[in-house]
């Protein structure tokens, strides 16, 4: 079988597709980042060649996400792209004539409008992560839920209560005045996901038209008392499509395919590097007062990667790839 | 005495040329850096802007370096800003900095408000000697106003990633040595020729167009090094302030005539915004107007976070962006030093403007 690897490193998980030659995905793969990125997309790949046959040819890597450059040179992705255009190529390819994607993460959360299959407008948070993934981990964690039926049980809600949605803290506190107060749980629940999708449609969709086919997707959006709270605030129907937790790799995959869909040969060092011994390093630079702190990614012995510095100091030292976008 | 001023951009450049002309003794505070930000946030109201924060710091920094008089722009009108010189100060009294200050405000009814605060920093020189101090850092600041948007030009086009940086570091290096006008003249011939030298070819780029609040449009260290960003991702950028227009505008009241002004903007501002709403706010919703006319690709305004004139034509723009059929994002920035986000959005408006621009080519 011959195919393509999307991987998205993001700051909770890190997702990892395989996509056969026309683009289908065969195997989806999504695993807890816990804060060593590299560690886990080494896993992931362990465990995606695991899953393949024996003779599966890889054609093309792309990678997205936060981590997507580390991702891509540990891997040699042929293809590195931000996480807002490879969830937007993912969800117009897998719900054909979506005119608006909702897409909440770990860290962040974003909304891509398309108009006629192209973005024509996103936002992403800027200085807040209430309303995020882990936020809501955070309070399933506070409340001994697994956050698997946190949706469940907010579905059962009769009379959501009202909560602030403003920031993180006042959610916190206003949850724990209503806890106090006796209010039931699953009230409680349902009550903070509709604090949350005030917060999103307030913050991110500003001004924006949101016009249904809606596509709801990202690591949240298994939380079907989100997915009812967004579509009790709309007033129409929000599609959560399948894949949905791992739509960037998708994406990436898809951008992959796109690319090398000629004989050019792909960059992918194989699933060996799972094995391979890498390492981050760093310093911080004394060429003038920002004192950036470089990070060096070393394989073996090689360093294969340099950045963090502003000037090009070090990231230009290194032979210079073609511009990365 | 010794007098410093906070940074924004290549202000410096243009103040101290002018009060070096008249013999004062300067202390341009070390550029903006981490150590700025935490040396000012520390002891910042949490709650202010980062422009604040980090004059503070540049203030604390400058001290180090023996400064004692402070020279700063002052303001009037809704937007904080015209309070900072008197808050800082306060500040840095409470901190045992025994510093003087003197704000230079728009003048409000007169040049000559104005001229008397110079008369102050400058004491026994004469009034024609002030007029050419001013007339000198005037110049200075179109020199290097020039310099940047050749950089800006170039920078899509270079051959060799980095070049036009280089380049313009050296030119400017070649401004700020001059200490005369006959000298200016030659330095800033000689920095037009070293940008011209940046090797570059044709190619097609994009053209976005920052908007926005004037420190954050101004300072690299504040933005991220934005106009450098885009540079290298192949876009041109252009701005919507440039400080000598700014000092025609603000502090000379228009007085030289043929340059671009705010007004212009303001104008183009109705029907979505017909009054000032403080800071620049007006002028970010005209300039995005002027931009989107003029053919530009898309729109990026730039704002320190709780900005409130910002704040106000941020939520003007998307109408703007409708009508117009512009794209148009806000970047806020403030004390995160983290890029990924800066560069995700950077990258991800790339693309959108780029699919936009292709899908144009291919109905054309």
């Amino acid at each position: 079988m011959k195919g393509y690897l999307g991987i998205d490193v993001g700051s909770v998980s890190t997702n990892l597709v395989f996509l056969d030659e026309g683009g289908t995905v065969r195997e989806a793969l999504y695993l807890r980042t816990n804060g060593r990125p590299i560690a886990t997309v080494q896993q992931g790949l362990s465990e995606m060649s695991g899953c393949l046959p024996a003779r599966t040819v890889i054609r093309g890597v792309g990678t997205t996400g936060s981590g997507r450059h580390l991702a891509g040179v540990i891997t040699g992705a042929d293809v590195i792209k931000n996480e807002i255009t490879t969830h937007a190529v993912a969800s117009s390819t897998l719900v054909p004539g979506v005119r608006t994607v909702l897409e909440i993460g770990g860290q962040d959360s974003k909304i891509i409008l398309l108009r006629e299959g192209m973005v024509a407008d996103f936002a992403m948070n800027t200085v807040c992560a209430a309303g995020t993934g882990s936020f809501l981990d955070q309070q399933a964690a506070r409340l001994t839920i697994p956050i698997d039926s946190f949706g469940e049980l907010a579905l059962q809600s009769t009379l959501p209560v009202r909560i602030a949605g403003r920031c993180a803290v006042f959610a916190e506190s206003d949850m724990i005045h209503k806890q106090q107060m006796g209010y039931n749980l699953a009230d409680i629940l349902a009550g903070l996901c509709e604090a949350l999708v005030r917060n999103y449609l307030n913050n991110l969709a500003k001004g924006k038209e949101i016009l249904p086919p809606v596509v709801f997707q990202g690591g949240v959006a298994a939380n079907s008392g989100m997915k009812k709270a967004f579509e009790k605030e709309l007033g129409f129907e929000v599609i959560v499509p399948p894949h949905y937790n791992v739509m960037g790799a998708v994406g990436a995959g898809l951008l992959a395919r796109e690319k090398m869909s000629g004989s050019m040969p792909t960059g992918f060092k194989g699933f060996r590097v799972a094995g391979t011994e890498f390492k981050a390093g760093g310093f911080e630079c004394d060429g003038c007062s920002n004192l950036c702190e470089v990070v060096e990614i070393y394989e073996e012995s090689d360093v294969i990667a340099r950045w963090g510095d502003r000037c090009g100091r070090w990231s230009g030292s290194l032979t210079r790839e073609e511009k990365i976008s | 005495m010794k007098v410093t001023f906070p940074h924004m951009g290549h202000m410096w450049i243009c103040l101290q040329a002018m009060l070096e002309y008249l013999g004062v003794e300067v202390v341009v505070p070390p550029p903006s850096s981490k150590r700025t930000l935490s040396l000012g946030s520390k002891h910042s109201p949490e709650f202010a802007c980062m422009p604040l924060k980090l004059n503070l710091g540049n203030f604390m920094e400058a001290a180090e370096r023996g400064a004692d008089t402070i020279v700063m722009a002052g303001g009037c009108g809704p937007c904080r800003f015209g309070y900072y010189a008197q808050v800082e100060h306060e500040i840095l009294k409470d901190l045992g900095y025994n510093y003087h200050l003197v704000v230079m405000e728009p003048p409000e009814k007169h040049i000559g408000e104005l001229l008397a605060k110079i008369r102050y920093i400058t004491g026994k020189s004469s009034w024609l000697e002030v007029i050419r101090g001013i007339r000198f850092g005037y110049r200075k600041a179109l020199a290097v106003d020039e310099l940047e948007r050749l950089a800006m030009v170039r920078r899509p086009r270079e051959i060799k990633m980095g070049s036009t940086d280089g380049a313009l570091q050296q030119a400017l290096a070649e401004v700020v040595r001059a200490t005369d006008f006959r000298e200016l003249e030659k330095a800033s011939a000689g920095g037009i020729e070293i940008m011209r030298e940046v090797r570059t070819e044709e190619r097609p780029v994009l053209r976005v167009a920052l908007v926005g609040e004037i420190y954050t449009l101004l300072e690299p260290f504040a933005n991220q090094d934005i106009e450098r960003r885009l540079g290298s991702m192949g876009i041109e950028v252009d701005r919507s302030i440039y400080l000598s227009e700014w000092v025609n505008d603000h502090l000379f009241m228009g007085f030289i005539r043929g340059l671009r002004s705010s007004k212009e903007y303001c104008r183009s501002a109705s029907p979505y915004l017909n009054h000032f709403v403080g800071g620049h706010g007006q002028e970010t919703v005209g300039s995005a107007v002027f931009y989107a006319r003029s053919g530009y690709n898309g729109i990026i305004q730039l704002l320190p976070f709780t900005c409130m004139p910002e704040i106000v034509a941020q939520s003007i723009l998307p109408g703007v962006s409708n009508d117009l059929d512009i794209p148009i994002m806000t970047l806020i920035v403030d004390e995160q030093s983290g890029e990924a986000g800066m560069t995700t959005r950077l990258e991800a408006f790339n693309d959108l403007l780029y699919r936009k621009s292709s899908a144009k080519e291919v109905l054309a």
